[in-house]
């Protein structure tokens, strides 16, 4: 096998031995239905106790304001339908950003077509949501204010505090995507004013299938999934018991080392985003310069176009991801690329490597000098690179 | 995801550069779309194409077929390089994924786009020869960050 170099741990991380270790005794030994009343049960009824306690006492939540789903785009899906539904008697107007995830984008499109109102708020050129725009925003019949805790692509971490404290003035629930923050970054739900919260095991070196949507006690909030009377009659349907206790394995071993994580990730975040921007030409840094996720960097590379770019790291072994329209699957770039207000050409050329504890400077080192090869080599067969070098008079 | 002919014209692109005083130049594609095509060609006395370069901002399936097109149309005559389709392009390639057809239609547009430069310049006719909807040699605004 050649060599892997993986910095793609936005898009999803390894599962931890210990994790699949964990989980492994409830494939084969209790793989009894939860919701039985045999002793034979028993053992997996309690192991889904224990991960809904490690999880709810990591948010600083109560356990019965856990529910577990099959990951992000569920519990977002979740949170934001069924209060739309739960609310509309009370208005049907939403606030979210522009640089959400599709999961939650694409159900407030939804929405809107079913006659909700939804407002996408601007962000700043480092992402981070106007918080006066919010303010603007509220109307009496608004229901939901949906903001994500980080972002995906540029890594930005949200005025989540203040949003939650703008939420609870004017009595409006706050739901926040937390797929890319929890376990990565310190949450507290009271502290934070948030009313629900999703996120995804297989972010967070967990496994995937599996994730948690929190909703604060006293929230209406109707059920999804319609079925048994699973997670308090909320979400039918049996409970992928290996992945739920997989899921709290990796809760409990990321919140013990979470400090120690972020700050060796950030370290050599650092050690990336400033031999990247030294020693590239014409490049750039998206996302907050210090105010992002620990294992984010994203750049963006003038006149070149990030397929490309992908194409021949991956030949090198060499796991990232881009914002450019041919990765997004439309003719557009990304759409968080283009609300932090970057033309489209440059959105083409970004470049997302996120890192994790695994990494290491030498595996860095090699990751900068295949870009500074693979950006030359690729700004020489461009016409954009050609047309600027004759315009400022280098040729 | 990519054939093998593909991943070959991405990793070895065959006539990248620029031709000095060219017959024929031609550049299509949208910025804004993530694809730029720019082909240069150098046509003799007999209306044969003596060589050909290419420069491309796009993914890899706008690399191998800009490639591709180019080794189809050297030698070629100007009424045979005419002749080259993107669907002729496509199959040379062994094919390109459903949402990268439109990239081999932007190579056949480029060399159509350096052909009418020629005509234009020449004073001749290219029996099926229109003039390019989407050629922005000319006139593109540059926008910076």
């Amino acid at each position: 096998m050649k060599q892997l170099i993986y910095l793609d741990n936005a898009a999803t991380t390894k599962t931890r031995p210990e994790v699949v270790q964990a989980m492994l005794p409830y494939f084969t030994e209790y793989y009894g239905n939860p919701s039985s009343v045999y002793d034979f049960s028993a053992p997996c009824k309690k192991a889904i106790a224990d991960a809904r306690e490690t999880i709810a006492k990591s948010i600083g939540a109560k356990t019965n304001e856990i529910y577990f789903t099959v990951g992000g785009t569920e519990s977002d899906n979740w949170a934001i339908k069924a209060t739309a539904d739960a609310y509309k008697d009370k208005g049907k107007h939403i606030i979210t950003s522009k640089i959400e995830h599709h999961a939650v984008l694409h159900t407030c499109e939804y929405l809107e077509k079913q006659g909700y109102e939804v407002t996408y708020l601007d962000v700043d050129e480092f992402g981070v949501v106007k918080l006066d725009e919010l303010k603007k925003a509220i109307r009496p019949d608004t229901i939901l204010i949906s903001i994500m805790f980080a972002n995906n692509e540029i890594g930005t971490i949200e005025p989540i505090r203040e949003i939650g404290e703008i939420a609870k003035e004017h009595g409006i629930l706050f739901h926040t995507d937390a797929v890319q923050a929890y376990a990565h970054v310190p949450i507290n739900v009271d502290e934070l004013h948030i009313d629900m919260l999703s996120a995804s095991g297989h972010k967070l070196n967990g496994p995937k299938g599996v994730g948690f949507l929190y909703i604060r006690s006293g929230v209406k909030i109707r059920s999804f999934m319609h079925g048994g009377a699973q997670e308090r009659k909320r979400r039918g349907g049996t409970e992928n018991v290996p992945g739920i206790v997989g899921l709290g394995k990796a809760v409990e071993l990321a919140m013990a080392d979470m400090d120690e994580r972020a700050a060796k990730e950030t370290e050599l975040r650092d050690y990336l985003i400033g031999r990247v921007l030294a020693e590239v030409p014409y490049a750039r840094l998206n996302g907050h310069p210090a105010n992002r996720l620990s294992n984010n960097a994203n750049f963006a590379f003038q006149f070149i176009e990030g397929e490309s770019m992908l194409i021949m790291l991956d030949s090198d072994g060499i796991c990232g991801s881009s914002g450019s329209a041919c990765t997004s699957g439309s003719l557009d770039p990304s759409h968080v690329l283009l609300a932090i207000g970057l033309p489209h050409e440059i959105a083409h050329g970004s470049l997302r490597l996120t890192l994790s504890e695994e990494n290491t400077k030498e595996q860095i080192d090699f990751v900068v000098e295949r870009i500074k090869a693979i950006v030359q080599r690729l700004r020489n067969m461009s016409p954009l690179y050609e047309d600027f070098m004759r315009k400022s008079g280098k040729r | 995801m990519y054939t093998e002919k593909v991943m070959d014209h991405f990793e070895h692109p065959r006539n990248v550069g620029e031709i000095e005083n060219p017959s024929g130049m031609g550049t299509v594609g949208n910025a804004k779309c993530g694809d730029i095509m720019r082909i240069y060609l150098d046509i003799d006395e007999n209306q044969i194409i003596r060589d050909v370069k290419f420069k491309t901002f796009g993914c890899g399936a706008a690399v191998a077929t800009s490639s591709m097109a180019t080794t189809m149309v050297k030698g070629k005559s100007v009424q045979e390089a005419m002749e080259v389709t993107n669907k002729a392009v496509m199959e040379a390639l062994d094919g390109l994924p459903p949402v990268k057809v439109h990239c081999s239609l932007l190579a056949e547009e480029a060399i159509h786009a350096a052909l009418w430069d020629y005509a234009q310049k020449n004073g001749i006719e290219i029996k099926g020869l229109q003039k390019p909807k989407t050629d922005i040699s000319e006139g593109e605004e540059e926008e910076e960050y």
